[in-house]
Protein backbone atom coordinates (compact mmCIF):
# COMPACT_ATOMS: atom_id res chain seq x y z
CA UNK A 1 0.00 0.00 0.00
CA UNK A 2 2.78 2.43 0.94
CA UNK A 3 4.66 1.55 -2.26
CA UNK A 4 1.53 2.08 -4.35
CA UNK A 5 0.85 5.44 -2.71
CA UNK A 6 4.41 6.54 -3.30
CA UNK A 7 4.29 5.42 -6.94
CA UNK A 8 1.04 7.28 -7.60
CA UNK A 9 2.40 10.38 -5.88
CA UNK A 10 5.46 10.37 -8.11
CA UNK A 11 3.26 9.78 -11.16
CA UNK A 12 1.05 12.77 -10.28
CA UNK A 13 4.11 14.97 -9.75
CA UNK A 14 5.57 13.89 -13.09
CA UNK A 15 2.28 14.43 -14.93
CA UNK A 16 1.80 17.86 -13.34
CA UNK A 17 5.27 18.83 -14.52
CA UNK A 18 4.37 17.60 -18.00
CA UNK A 19 1.24 19.81 -18.06
CA UNK A 20 3.27 22.88 -17.10
CA UNK A 21 6.11 22.25 -19.52
CA UNK A 22 3.93 21.49 -22.55
CA UNK A 23 3.80 24.72 -24.54
CA UNK A 24 1.36 23.93 -27.37
CA UNK A 25 -2.19 24.49 -26.04
CA UNK A 26 -3.65 21.64 -28.09
CA UNK A 27 -1.19 19.12 -26.68
CA UNK A 28 -1.51 20.70 -23.27
CA UNK A 29 -5.24 19.94 -23.26
CA UNK A 30 -4.50 16.26 -23.93
CA UNK A 31 -1.76 16.13 -21.29
CA UNK A 32 -4.09 17.85 -18.81
CA UNK A 33 -6.68 15.17 -19.55
CA UNK A 34 -4.16 12.45 -18.73
CA UNK A 35 -3.20 14.37 -15.59
CA UNK A 36 -6.87 14.48 -14.55
CA UNK A 37 -7.09 10.71 -14.93
CA UNK A 38 -3.92 10.13 -12.90
CA UNK A 39 -5.16 12.48 -10.18
CA UNK A 40 -8.38 10.42 -10.13
CA UNK A 41 -6.27 7.28 -9.57
CA UNK A 42 -4.52 9.06 -6.69
CA UNK A 43 -7.85 9.79 -4.99
CA UNK A 44 -8.91 6.19 -5.56
CA UNK A 45 -5.70 4.84 -4.00
CA UNK A 46 -6.36 7.13 -1.03
CA UNK A 47 -9.75 5.44 -0.61
CA UNK A 48 -11.89 8.37 -1.75
CA UNK A 49 -13.89 6.81 -4.61
CA UNK A 50 -16.49 9.60 -4.74
CA UNK A 51 -13.86 12.25 -5.23
CA UNK A 52 -12.04 9.98 -7.69
CA UNK A 53 -15.17 9.66 -9.83
CA UNK A 54 -15.78 13.41 -9.82
CA UNK A 55 -12.13 14.13 -10.60
CA UNK A 56 -12.06 11.65 -13.47
CA UNK A 57 -15.23 12.84 -15.21
CA UNK A 58 -14.44 16.53 -14.78
CA UNK A 59 -10.65 16.54 -15.02
CA UNK A 60 -10.19 13.93 -17.73
CA UNK A 61 -13.28 14.60 -19.86
CA UNK A 62 -15.22 17.81 -19.25
CA UNK A 63 -12.39 20.31 -18.76
CA UNK A 64 -10.13 19.18 -21.66
CA UNK A 65 -13.22 19.07 -23.86
CA UNK A 66 -14.10 22.69 -23.12
CA UNK A 67 -10.47 23.69 -23.79
CA UNK A 68 -10.41 21.75 -27.08
CA UNK A 69 -13.66 23.31 -28.28
CA UNK A 70 -12.49 26.79 -27.28
CA UNK A 71 -9.22 26.21 -29.16
CA UNK A 72 -11.10 25.06 -32.26
CA UNK A 73 -13.23 28.21 -32.09
CA UNK A 74 -10.21 30.49 -31.68
CA UNK A 75 -8.41 28.89 -34.64
CA UNK A 76 -11.57 29.26 -36.67
CA UNK A 77 -11.68 32.99 -35.92
CA UNK A 78 -8.01 33.47 -36.75
CA UNK A 79 -8.47 32.31 -40.31
CA UNK B 1 12.74 43.46 -15.24
CA UNK B 2 15.68 41.70 -16.87
CA UNK B 3 15.68 37.89 -17.07
CA UNK B 4 18.43 37.31 -14.44
CA UNK B 5 16.63 39.54 -11.93
CA UNK B 6 13.38 37.82 -12.68
CA UNK B 7 14.93 34.43 -12.13
CA UNK B 8 16.37 35.56 -8.81
CA UNK B 9 12.98 36.87 -7.67
CA UNK B 10 11.38 33.59 -8.74
CA UNK B 11 13.98 31.47 -6.94
CA UNK B 12 13.55 33.45 -3.72
CA UNK B 13 9.75 33.29 -3.91
CA UNK B 14 9.82 29.60 -4.89
CA UNK B 15 12.10 28.73 -1.98
CA UNK B 16 9.81 30.61 0.41
CA UNK B 17 6.73 28.84 -0.92
CA UNK B 18 8.44 25.44 -0.76
CA UNK B 19 9.47 26.05 2.86
CA UNK B 20 5.92 27.05 3.83
CA UNK B 21 4.43 24.05 1.99
CA UNK B 22 6.86 21.62 3.68
CA UNK B 23 6.02 23.16 7.05
CA UNK B 24 2.29 22.78 6.36
CA UNK B 25 2.56 19.20 5.04
CA UNK B 26 4.65 18.14 8.06
CA UNK B 27 1.72 19.13 10.29
CA UNK B 28 -0.89 17.12 8.40
CA UNK B 29 -2.40 14.10 10.16
CA UNK B 30 -1.21 10.73 8.84
CA UNK B 31 -3.30 8.84 6.27
CA UNK B 32 -6.16 7.14 8.12
CA UNK B 33 -5.75 9.26 11.26
CA UNK B 34 -8.62 11.63 10.82
CA UNK B 35 -9.05 14.28 13.51
CA UNK B 36 -12.42 15.87 13.99
CA UNK B 37 -15.64 14.52 15.41
CA UNK B 38 -18.10 14.92 12.52
CA UNK B 39 -16.75 12.26 10.19
CA UNK B 40 -16.66 9.63 12.91
CA UNK B 41 -20.15 10.53 14.14
CA UNK B 42 -21.60 10.31 10.63
CA UNK B 43 -19.74 7.07 9.87
CA UNK B 44 -21.38 5.54 12.95
CA UNK B 45 -24.87 6.94 12.46
CA UNK B 46 -25.46 7.01 8.68
CA UNK B 47 -26.41 3.34 8.32
CA UNK B 48 -28.62 2.92 11.43
CA UNK B 49 -30.21 6.38 11.09
CA UNK B 50 -30.66 6.71 7.35
CA UNK B 51 -30.09 3.17 5.99
CA UNK B 52 -27.60 4.67 3.54
CA UNK B 53 -24.39 2.75 2.89
CA UNK B 54 -22.65 5.53 0.93
CA UNK B 55 -21.98 7.98 3.73
CA UNK B 56 -20.69 10.65 1.34
CA UNK B 57 -24.05 10.63 -0.47
CA UNK B 58 -25.90 10.73 2.85
CA UNK B 59 -23.97 13.92 3.66
CA UNK B 60 -24.47 15.40 0.19
CA UNK B 61 -28.19 14.84 -0.13
CA UNK B 62 -29.43 14.55 3.44
CA UNK B 63 -27.30 15.91 6.30
CA UNK B 64 -25.88 18.77 4.23
CA UNK B 65 -28.46 18.81 1.43
CA UNK B 66 -28.61 22.57 1.73
CA UNK B 67 -24.96 22.86 0.63
CA UNK B 68 -25.67 20.66 -2.38
CA UNK B 69 -28.53 22.98 -3.30
CA UNK B 70 -26.05 25.86 -3.27
CA UNK B 71 -23.61 23.90 -5.43
CA UNK B 72 -26.38 22.95 -7.80
CA UNK B 73 -27.25 26.61 -8.28
CA UNK B 74 -23.59 27.46 -8.84
CA UNK B 75 -23.74 25.09 -11.82
CA UNK B 76 -27.08 26.58 -12.81
CA UNK B 77 -25.61 30.09 -12.73
CA UNK B 78 -22.63 28.90 -14.79
CA UNK B 79 -24.96 27.43 -17.40
CA UNK B 80 -27.00 30.64 -17.51
CA UNK B 81 -23.73 32.55 -17.90
CA UNK B 82 -22.65 30.37 -20.83
CA UNK B 83 -26.07 30.73 -22.40
CA UNK B 84 -26.06 34.53 -22.21
CA UNK B 85 -22.42 34.88 -23.31
CA UNK B 86 -22.81 32.58 -26.29
CA UNK B 87 -26.24 33.79 -27.39
CA UNK B 88 -26.68 34.80 -30.97
CA UNK B 89 -25.15 38.21 -31.56
CA UNK B 90 -25.82 40.76 -34.23
CA UNK B 91 -23.40 40.28 -37.10
CA UNK B 92 -23.10 36.59 -36.46
CA UNK B 93 -24.67 34.16 -38.79
CA UNK B 94 -25.19 30.47 -38.74
CA UNK B 95 -23.79 28.29 -41.42
CA UNK B 96 -24.34 24.70 -42.31
CA UNK B 97 -23.06 22.77 -39.30
CA UNK B 98 -19.81 21.11 -40.12
CA UNK B 99 -16.42 20.56 -38.70
CA UNK B 100 -13.71 22.68 -40.22
CA UNK B 101 -11.10 23.73 -37.74
CA UNK B 102 -8.00 24.78 -39.64
CA UNK B 103 -5.70 22.09 -40.92
CA UNK B 104 -8.31 19.38 -40.63
CA UNK B 105 -9.57 18.37 -44.00
CA UNK B 106 -11.36 15.23 -42.93
CA UNK B 107 -15.08 15.95 -42.87
CA UNK B 108 -16.34 12.59 -41.71
CA UNK B 109 -15.07 10.58 -38.78
CA UNK B 110 -13.10 7.46 -39.56
CA UNK B 111 -14.82 4.09 -39.38
CA UNK B 112 -12.80 3.21 -36.29
CA UNK B 113 -13.98 6.32 -34.41
CA UNK B 114 -17.58 5.75 -35.48
CA UNK B 115 -17.59 2.12 -34.37
CA UNK B 116 -15.85 2.94 -31.11
CA UNK B 117 -18.30 5.74 -30.40
CA UNK B 118 -21.34 3.63 -31.22
CA UNK B 119 -20.05 0.74 -29.13
CA UNK B 120 -19.48 3.04 -26.16
CA UNK B 121 -22.74 5.02 -26.19
CA UNK B 122 -24.82 2.20 -24.66
CA UNK B 123 -22.41 1.18 -21.89
CA UNK B 124 -21.77 4.85 -21.02
CA UNK B 125 -25.51 5.47 -20.63
CA UNK B 126 -25.90 2.37 -18.46
CA UNK B 127 -22.94 3.29 -16.23
CA UNK B 128 -24.25 6.84 -15.90
CA UNK B 129 -27.74 5.68 -14.93
CA UNK B 130 -26.28 3.13 -12.51
CA UNK B 131 -24.11 5.72 -10.80
CA UNK B 132 -27.08 8.09 -10.42
CA UNK B 133 -29.54 5.41 -9.26
CA UNK B 134 -27.15 3.85 -6.73
CA UNK B 135 -25.84 7.08 -5.27
CA UNK B 136 -27.09 6.07 -1.83
CA UNK B 137 -25.43 2.66 -1.90
CA UNK B 138 -22.15 2.84 -3.78
CA UNK B 139 -19.66 5.62 -4.47
CA UNK B 140 -20.91 8.22 -6.88
CA UNK B 141 -24.21 9.99 -7.13
CA UNK B 142 -26.06 12.58 -9.15
CA UNK B 143 -23.09 14.73 -10.06
CA UNK B 144 -20.72 12.01 -11.23
CA UNK B 145 -23.45 10.06 -13.02
CA UNK B 146 -24.76 13.24 -14.63
CA UNK B 147 -21.41 14.10 -16.17
CA UNK B 148 -21.05 10.51 -17.42
CA UNK B 149 -24.50 10.75 -19.03
CA UNK B 150 -23.54 14.02 -20.71
CA UNK B 151 -20.41 12.42 -22.17
CA UNK B 152 -22.66 9.84 -23.86
CA UNK B 153 -23.98 12.75 -25.90
CA UNK B 154 -20.42 13.69 -26.82
CA UNK B 155 -19.82 10.12 -28.02
CA UNK B 156 -22.79 10.51 -30.38
CA UNK B 157 -21.14 13.62 -31.80
CA UNK B 158 -17.78 11.86 -32.16
CA UNK B 159 -19.35 8.84 -33.81
CA UNK B 160 -21.46 10.78 -36.26
CA UNK B 161 -22.16 14.40 -36.95
CA UNK B 162 -23.39 17.49 -35.22
CA UNK B 163 -26.80 17.15 -36.88
CA UNK B 164 -27.25 13.74 -35.29
CA UNK B 165 -26.36 15.21 -31.92
CA UNK B 166 -29.16 17.76 -32.33
CA UNK B 167 -31.58 14.99 -33.17
CA UNK B 168 -30.84 12.74 -30.16
CA UNK B 169 -30.37 15.62 -27.75
CA UNK B 170 -32.66 18.49 -28.72
CA UNK B 171 -31.89 21.75 -26.96
CA UNK B 172 -35.41 22.00 -25.52
CA UNK B 173 -35.05 18.60 -23.82
CA UNK B 174 -31.62 19.49 -22.42
CA UNK B 175 -32.91 22.78 -21.00
CA UNK B 176 -35.93 21.01 -19.56
CA UNK B 177 -33.69 18.45 -17.80
CA UNK B 178 -31.53 21.19 -16.31
CA UNK B 179 -34.47 23.23 -15.07
CA UNK B 180 -36.49 20.25 -13.79
CA UNK B 181 -33.51 18.83 -11.89
CA UNK B 182 -32.68 22.13 -10.21
CA UNK B 183 -36.32 22.77 -9.30
CA UNK B 184 -36.80 19.21 -8.02
CA UNK B 185 -33.87 19.55 -5.61
CA UNK B 186 -35.34 22.76 -4.20
CA UNK B 187 -38.75 21.12 -3.88
CA UNK B 188 -37.26 18.14 -2.01
CA UNK B 189 -35.96 20.64 0.51
CA UNK B 190 -39.38 22.27 0.79
CA UNK B 191 -40.91 18.80 1.25
CA UNK B 192 -38.75 18.54 4.36
CA UNK B 193 -40.25 21.82 5.63
CA UNK B 194 -43.79 20.58 5.08
CA UNK B 195 -43.54 17.03 6.41
CA UNK B 196 -40.54 17.02 8.76
CA UNK B 197 -40.30 20.54 10.08
CA UNK B 198 -37.01 21.73 8.55
CA UNK B 199 -35.61 22.53 5.12
CA UNK B 200 -33.96 19.38 3.72
CA UNK B 201 -35.03 17.24 6.64
CA UNK B 202 -35.40 13.62 5.53
CA UNK B 203 -39.18 13.27 5.21
CA UNK B 204 -39.40 9.94 3.36
CA UNK B 205 -39.25 6.48 4.87
CA UNK B 206 -35.66 5.26 5.12
CA UNK B 207 -36.41 1.57 4.45
CA UNK B 208 -33.64 -1.01 4.75
CA UNK B 209 -29.99 -0.48 3.86
CA UNK B 210 -29.03 -2.29 0.67
CA UNK B 211 -32.43 -2.02 -1.01
CA UNK B 212 -32.66 0.20 -4.07
CA UNK B 213 -35.52 2.15 -2.51
CA UNK B 214 -33.97 3.18 0.78
CA UNK B 215 -32.43 6.19 2.42
CA UNK B 216 -35.42 8.52 2.11
CA UNK B 217 -34.58 11.73 0.24
CA UNK B 218 -31.02 10.63 -0.64
CA UNK B 219 -32.07 8.77 -3.81
CA UNK B 220 -34.53 11.44 -5.07
CA UNK B 221 -31.87 14.07 -4.36
CA UNK B 222 -29.31 12.09 -6.33
CA UNK B 223 -31.70 11.72 -9.26
CA UNK B 224 -32.60 15.44 -9.20
CA UNK B 225 -28.93 16.43 -9.22
CA UNK B 226 -28.24 13.83 -11.91
CA UNK B 227 -30.93 15.35 -14.11
CA UNK B 228 -29.69 18.89 -13.54
CA UNK B 229 -26.03 18.01 -14.09
CA UNK B 230 -26.76 15.98 -17.22
CA UNK B 231 -28.74 18.93 -18.58
CA UNK B 232 -26.14 21.49 -17.48
CA UNK B 233 -23.13 19.72 -18.95
CA UNK B 234 -25.00 18.71 -22.11
CA UNK B 235 -26.09 22.34 -22.50
CA UNK B 236 -22.57 23.71 -22.17
CA UNK B 237 -21.24 21.03 -24.49
CA UNK B 238 -23.89 21.85 -27.11
CA UNK B 239 -23.31 25.61 -26.82
CA UNK B 240 -19.55 25.20 -27.24
CA UNK B 241 -20.01 22.81 -30.16
CA UNK B 242 -22.45 25.21 -31.77
CA UNK B 243 -19.99 28.07 -31.41
CA UNK B 244 -17.28 25.99 -33.02
CA UNK B 245 -19.29 24.39 -35.78
CA UNK B 246 -22.24 26.61 -36.62
CA UNK B 247 -21.76 30.25 -35.67
CA UNK B 248 -19.62 32.32 -37.99
CA UNK B 249 -19.03 36.05 -37.88
CA UNK B 250 -20.74 37.76 -40.79
CA UNK B 251 -17.83 39.90 -41.90
CA UNK B 252 -15.57 36.93 -42.31
CA UNK B 253 -17.93 35.43 -44.76
CA UNK B 254 -17.57 38.29 -47.23
CA UNK B 255 -13.91 37.59 -47.80
CA UNK B 256 -14.94 34.35 -49.37
CA UNK B 257 -14.00 30.80 -48.76
CA UNK B 258 -10.48 30.07 -47.91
Amino acid sequence: MIVLQLAVRLLVARAALAVVTTRDPLRQAMVASLYGLILGILFFVWQAPDVALSQTVVGAVALPLMILLALAKVKDEEE
Amino acid sequence: MSPPVRRRVFLAAGAGLAALMLWAFAGLPDFGHYVGPYGDILNRSAIPDRQVTAVVSAINFDYRGFDTLGEEFILFAAVVGVASLLRELRGERNRRPRDDARGRRVREPSVAVTLMGLALVGPTLVIGLYVVAHGHQTPGGGFQGGVILATALLLVFLADQYVTLRRVGPMALIELAEATGAAALGLIGIGGMIWAGAYFANFLGVGHAGRLLSGGIVLPGSIAVGLAVTGGFAFMLSEFLEQTLVVRRGRRRRRGRR
